[in-house]
């Protein structure tokens, strides 16, 4: 390496390093109580444990592992619907979005596509009528949803067309950080992947980050910066993506890559 | 098995139709894939088939053939006869389908109680067997916990429960398996083979990852629009597709060698 390319990777890292912490979550463990309103010790269970990460402005961090293993909890967790029990989560941005695994947790089902996207426009109050309408006209094509539906309520939409409407009611908030609970698994892959060059756009507009929820590796390895693994409840790998894809050094990561492709 | 001819929905909120006049057959023992553009009207096939469309919402045409009935034009105790016992679905989105006030086991057991006689202790003992056979750990606890207690990938498990206990002839699975880590998936794609071997029955598998339909279905229906663009041997179909939009698809099938410049 000559010294020039020295002094490049140096700034590199510099620059990688330097982008403003946007959430850290630190030696974090949680769960659920079961059964009414006592919180004992007896109907108490964990399923985080000790869960230790942050992300940068501008990064996307993916997050896998088997079903049941908590992915889910700590996105509830980082949006404060689930209390930690052990350390702490510290948000340097203000509340996070999220578009939830189920979509109707994102979208109320009594009213119209068009109302739900508009709503949180409507309680920013920065624009007028004609504006957020057009606001929301832009963001539906930018889903490749047709206006068609607007009208139509949660329950008349097609699995996929619910999932795009959460993503667009999602970023039409304009985030600095967003959660994306398994985002793109209704959609077939010509429009994920437009998607997921939605995902990529708006990131560099809005220079936001991503906690992208998969079990898709394949995408995770196509959209994502950095990976986290988890398994049974506890960060067993993370790193660059391509650290974590090609050179795996937990047991679990590696069946799990070979169980992809 | 199931014959579908012409089949048309229009929903009278909507200018063009959902599905624009399909015909398709799921034969005796197969398993048929279903892929397609999302909107493109897999799902509400599928509920066509299951009678579970809202009515009072869509016109309706065409015939849907079980063992020589017309499902369109039969009336409603025939129907709920024939969709309890001989049709099992399981729904895209499991939280929307599954009762938010009954425990997961209930649920579950919920066909077996309406179409057979099996004593309660029966049907417990059934469920847990099937709660078993979807790979759910500890059966016993996932029997007492609602269904907002499970995650994702454990509620869809527990669907794909419910519809084969009662051992139906036909399946209907929509998505069945966008929330499970691929060995999960992998393990209720063997559970499918097997009851599809042992049991003779017949399914229609809804999905967008073209890799697990490729693996599991012998042949494959794809939809654009409402209308079915391309029908035949999945094996071919993935080599060398004809229709514009198959090849389209096909060729966006992601991999982990095609990393996009950010
Ligand atoms: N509200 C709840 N009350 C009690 N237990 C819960 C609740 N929600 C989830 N759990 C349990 O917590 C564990 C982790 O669930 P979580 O939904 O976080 O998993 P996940 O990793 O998102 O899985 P999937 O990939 O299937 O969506 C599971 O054992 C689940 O049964
Ligand atoms: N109750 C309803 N009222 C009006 N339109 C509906 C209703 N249900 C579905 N649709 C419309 O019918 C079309 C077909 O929907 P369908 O759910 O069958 O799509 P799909 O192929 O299953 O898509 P996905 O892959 O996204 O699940 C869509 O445009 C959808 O918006
Ligand atoms: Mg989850
Ligand atoms: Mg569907």
């Amino acid at each position: 390496m000559s010294e020039n390319e020295m002094n490049l990777q140096a700034e590199n890292e510099m620059n990688a390093k330097e982008a403003p912490l946007v959430l850290q979550v630190s030696h974090v463990s949680g769960g659920y109580y079961s059964g009414g309103i006592l919180k004992t010790k007896q109907n108490y269970r964990e399923v985080l444990h000790d869960i230790d990460f942050e992300i940068r402005q501008g990064e996307i961090m993916g997050l896998v592992g088997e079903s049941g293993t908590g992915k889910s909890t700590l996105a509830k967790m980082i949006l404060g619907l689930v209390q930690p029990e052990q350390g702490e989560i510290i948000h340097h941005t203000k509340r996070p979005q999220i578009v939830f695994q189920d979509p109707y947790s994102s979208l109320n089902p009594a009213y119209s596509v068009e109302w739900s996207i508009e709503e949180p426009l409507r309680v920013f109050g920065k624009y007028d009528a004609p504006e957020r309408k057009r606001r929301v006209r832009d963001m539906l094509k930018r889903v490749e949803l047709p206006e068609e539906i607007l009208e139509a309520k949660p329950t008349e939409l097609s699995g996929g067309q619910r999932q795009r409407v959460s993503i667009a009611a999602a970023l039409i908030r304009r985030p600095r950080f967003l959660i994306l609970d398994e985002p793109v698994s209704a959609l077939d892959v010509t429009i994920q992947a437009q998607i997921l060059r939605l995902l990529k756009d708006i990131r560099k507009e809005l220079d936001l980050s991503y906690l992208f929820i998969s079990h898709d590796l394949n995408v995770v390895y196509q959209l994502c910066d950095r990976v986290l693994v988890m398994k049974a409840g506890r960060l067993v790998e993370q790193g660059t993506i391509e650290e974590v894809y090609e050179n795996p050094k937990e047991e679990y990561t590696k069946n799990l890559l070979a169980a992809a492709d | 098995m199931l014959e579908i001819r012409d089949l048309h929905v229009k929903f009278h909120t909507r200018e063009r139709e959902a599905v624009a006049g399909i015909s398709l057959t799921i034969r005796d023992g197969e398993i048929l894939g279903l892929v397609g553009e999302s909107g493109s009207g897999k799902t509400v096939t599928a509920m066509s088939i299951a009678g579970l469309l809202p009515r009072k919402q869509c016109r309706l045409s065409g015939e849907i053939l079980l063992g020589g009935k017309d499902l369109l034009h039969a009336d409603r105790s025939e129907l709920r006869k024939i969709h309890g016992n001989e049709i099992g679905v399981v729904f895209q989105e499991p939280m929307s389908s599954m009762d938010p006030l009954m425990k997961v086991g209930l649920q579950v057991g919920e066909t077996l109680r309406i179409h057979t006689d099996n004593s309660p202790e029966e049907r417990k003992k059934l469920v847990l067997a099937a709660l078993d056979d979807v790979e759910l750990p500890d059966p016993e606890a996932i029997y007492n916990k609602y269904p907002h207690e499970l995650s994702g990938g454990m509620q869809q498990r527990a669907m794909i429960a419910a519809a084969i206990a009662s051992r139906p002839k036909l399946l209907l699975l929509d998505e069945p398996t966008t929330a499970l880590d691929v060995t999960v998936q992998a393990q209720i794609l063997e559970l499918l083979k097997k009851l599809n071997r042992t049991h003779g029955i017949s399914m229609m598998f809804i999905s967008h990852n073209l890799n697990v339909v490729r693996k599991l279905c012998k042949r494959v229906a794809i939809m654009q629009r409402g209308e079915l663009v391309e029908t035949g041997d999945t094996e071919k179909i993935f080599t060398d597709p004809q229709h514009p939009y198959t090849q389209r698809l096909i060729s966006a099938i992601p991999t982990r060698t095609r990393k996009e410049p950010v």
